[in-house]
């Protein structure tokens, strides 16, 4: 005890710690989800809730299987669950969710050693997951704002476990909402050459996944965090500027066939899988230049997914594809040791 | 084993055991191909059978013959298709008559081949039915190609007659978007399994365009059969 | 180390030295024909037939075999017995060799062939090397066996293509594609995986 203790820099701890950011991004993540349940009612609630709840049975029954500490207090497990829920239609079954939340904390998680140690964004490979395991039920929207939607549910949402959810047209046609296509504005620009308005995006009248609708509410928790400094303020920025860039240079060339910049910006997961899911510690670089190219390769991904390949989002593999390269940007971005000579590494 | 001192080997050992156990290997294969063949042919044509029989339901019986540039000519009795040829089936009815013909069509889908068997009706000079033989499309996606009734109605008279020269189709076959067909000739497409549509059409429109020049003029000889 | 038994022999195939579960061997019809459980169980007993009656063959030359050209003799042995199969179920039933396709040829290529006719049926007399050959087959249908049923009831929600959830069940449609199969294996690694782990603990916790 009388021993001092030796130690290399740095000596001063900012008093944050994993539980502590943890913490600060769900909160950040709470007004986009009350936006979620307002627009979409009971349904929406229901699923942000069971989601996250799956997550969590899935971290304490990995550490009990396991023997290791239990690690639900670090709050990462709430995280994956409500960004997983955010990403899913409102009208997933919710059933189907629980398959999300379990695949993503044990695939995405725990097989690699548990938090920090996974090499992809746990929600989004549960949402990977789904998307390949449930593809008609992970493309079916429903419109936002139905005059019933706090005291009845979508039909698909209660749909029983195992089971595949009922044909909800008619539920729709029920609503009065004629002007609905039960297509994302992105399939709608994919397949019937429509663009939406940016003032729609902005404020959330769009059809799209539970969370992903206004882009302003998004933004301001995103800028919330950054301004904490419990994200890297430089992968969105990266992430939204490479796409604009590149949807830009598009535009430019062919401004009948490719959508505007805003549109690329605005429409689908863009907004949300740069501020909430690019970010996450564990799977981003953590060198200066790394990190840039590491966003620069989301948002080109991006819009070449959605120009080219046969989904009309791109957003989540494209993260995971940036995830994947992440070791590699380190490895080839380390910043020059102060004194050092270059090329001599 | 590996430390022992090396065995030397004469060649001429060496070559006769090779010989020996190709010889023995030889007469195995033989034989079971002999006694198998005749069923997996039988087999082969329960199963072209069945699935004409699908396309043209009044069928009865199936003569499979080839078209090349020059002619047709009936299968049975050649060992060897001729150089180009493009392999049809023309069916008959119960009252021997010919009920159409029935020819494969395969294209490129969104993970395979996608192979189609397509029935031709001659009198109308459309496509009056088509039945899967093989693809390995997204379940739930691409093969509602197999269930999507409003796909399914394309193909109750697919119109692939030929232009005056009678050298190709008057109208290419062609997928359109979902919604925006307007001939008798366009597929409408099934929204969100595009690709696996356009393959169907692909396949039908590049199948059709070399077969029915081949076949038209020879129609007379398959209404009757020797 | 006493011989084993010729019961030994089969066992060890189809439990200690798996070759799916514990060798890890032989993954390209593990994971391409296990779709269902019919696949799997016909791939399996294919590759049984195969194993039983080339490492019979391989044992009763293994004297006359110089070593110089033992692997092409293998080779030629193991081609042999694949094209029966080959021919065989295509008399059999043409819908099954149309779901195998070019998995049935590429039998030749799996390396628990090769690797039994090497390593056992060259060193061993026929009854032994047969009977531990037919136990690996075994071993192996029961691995296919095992995915393919998941795969089945999670991909199709049936089994032997009996419906097993009533008309409305709802089908994991990646089960049947390629990453279930990749999925449904690392799944049963685990298990035993978990299995062993457990007993090795059992194990030593009686010994201290």
């Amino acid at each position: 005890m009388s021993q001092i203790e030796l130690r290399a820099a740095p000596h001063q701890h900012s008093g944050s710690n994993v539980p502590t950011i943890m913490r600060n991004v769900v909160y950040s993540m709470l007004p986009i989800c009350a936006f979620s349940v307002w627009q979409y009612g009971l349904s929406a609630a229901l699923l942000i809730l069971v989601v996250t709840i799956s997550c969590l049975a899935a971290e304490r029954i990995n550490s009990t299987i396991s023997g290791t500490a239990d690690t639900l207090s670090d709050w990462s497990a709430v995280i994956t669950g409500v960004l997983l829920a955010l990403t899913l239609p409102p009208s997933f079954p919710l059933w189907m969710g629980v398959v999300a939340g379990f695949t993503a904390i044990w695939l995405g998680k725990s097989l690699f050693g548990g938090l920090g140690q996974n090499p992809f964004n746990p929600a989004l490979i549960g949402r990977a997951f789904v998307q390949a395991a449930f593809p008609t039920a992970i493309s079916t929207w429903v419109p936002a704002f139905t005059p019933n939607r706090f005291v009845e549910c979508i039909p698909t949402t209660l749909t029983a476990p195992f089971m595949s959810p009922p044909d909800i047209v008619h539920w729709i046609k029920l609503q009065g909402m004629d002007a609905f296509t039960g297509a994302t504005p992105m399939a709608r620009w994919k397949f019937e050459n429509v663009s939406a308005s940016t003032m729609d995006f902005l404020t959330g009248q769009v059809t799209a996944s539970a969370g992903e609708t206004s882009a302003i509410l998004i933004l301001v928790c995103g800028l919330y965090l950054a301004f904490k400094k419990y994200l890297d303020w430089r992968i969105p920025v990266s992430v939204m500027g490479s796409a604009m860039l590149v949807a830009a240079a598009f535009h430019l060339v062919q401004p009948d066939r490719y959508p505007a910049p805003t549109f690329v910006l605005l429409s689908g997961g863009l907004m949300l899988g740069a501020w909430f899911m690019a970010t996450d510690m564990a799977t981003s670089p953590i060198t200066p230049r790394g990190v840039w190219l590491y966003g620069a390769l989301i948002g080109i991904v991006t819009v070449m997914i959605r120009y080219f390949g046969g989904l009309t989002e791109g957003v989540m593999y494209a993260i995971l594809i940036a995830n994947a390269a992440a070791p590699l940007l380190d490895q080839f971005n380390q910043p020059r040791i102060l004194g050092e000579t270059r090329g001599k590494s | 084993m590996s430390d022992a001192p090396e065995v030397k080997t004469p060649s001429f050992a060496m070559v006769r055991t090779l010989g020996l156990v190709s010889v023995i290997c030889g007469i195995i294969i033989v034989g079971v191909y002999q006694v198998t063949l005749p069923a997996a042919d039988a087999n082969r044509k329960l199963a072209l059978e069945r699935q004409v029989f699908k396309v043209l339901p009044t069928a009865k019986s199936v003569v499979t013959y080839y078209a090349t540039e020059k002619g047709i000519v009936a299968a049975a009795g050649l060992d060897q298709p001729p150089a180009g040829a493009v392999i049809f089936y023309a069916v008959y009815d119960a009252a021997k008559k010919l009920a159409g013909i029935a020819a494969e069509a395969s294209s490129a889908g969104y993970a395979d081949q996608v192979r189609v068997l397509y029935a031709y009706d001659t009198e109308k000079q459309a496509i009056t039915g088509i039945g899967v033989i093989s693809m390995r499309e997204t379940p739930g996606i691409g093969d509602k190609i197999l269930t999507d009734q409003d796909f399914l109605k394309n193909f109750e008279s697919l119109d692939v007659h030929l232009s005056a020269d009678l050298q190709s189709l008057a109208n290419a076959v062609k997928t359109v978007k979902h919604g925006t067909k307007s001939g008798a000739w366009q597929i409408d497409a099934i929204s969100g399994a595009t690709v696996t549509s356009k393959a169907v059409g692909r396949g039908i429109n590049e199948s059709t365009q070399i077969l029915l020049p081949r076949l038209l003029p020879h129609l007379e000889k398959l209404r009757s059969p020797s | 180390m006493s011989a084993p038994s010729n019961f030994d022999e089969f066992l060890d195939g189809i439990w200690k030295q798996n070759p799916i579960f514990v060798m890890v061997l032989g993954m390209c019809p593990t994971l391409a024909v296990t779709v269902s459980a019919v696949n799997a169980i016909s791939m399996g007993l294919a590759t049984t037939f195969v194993l039983g009656a080339s490492c019979l063959l391989v044992s009763l030359l293994r004297h006359s075999i110089p070593k110089q050209v033992r692997i092409a003799s293998y080779i030629v042995i193991i081609a042999t017995f694949v094209t029966v199969v080959d021919y065989a179920i295509q008399a059999i039933s043409l819908d099954l060799y149309e779901a195998l396709g070019a998995y049935i040829k590429l039998i030749v290529a799996n390396c628990i062939l090769l690797g039994r006719a090497e390593a056992h049926a060259a060193k061993n007399p026929p009854m032994p090397a047969m009977l531990n050959a037919i136990g690996m087959g075994f071993g192996f249908t029961l691995g296919l066996f095992a995915i393919g049923c998941v795969r089945e009831i999670l991909g199709a929600g049936k089994l032997f293509d009996i419906s097993l959830f009533g008309p409305h069940f709802q089908p994991w449609v990646v089960m049947v594609l390629p990453p279930g199969g990749f999925f449904v294996l690392a799944g049963w690694l685990i298990v035993f995986a978990a299995f062993d782990h457990y007993k090795t603990k059992r194990t030593l916790g009686v010994q201290a």
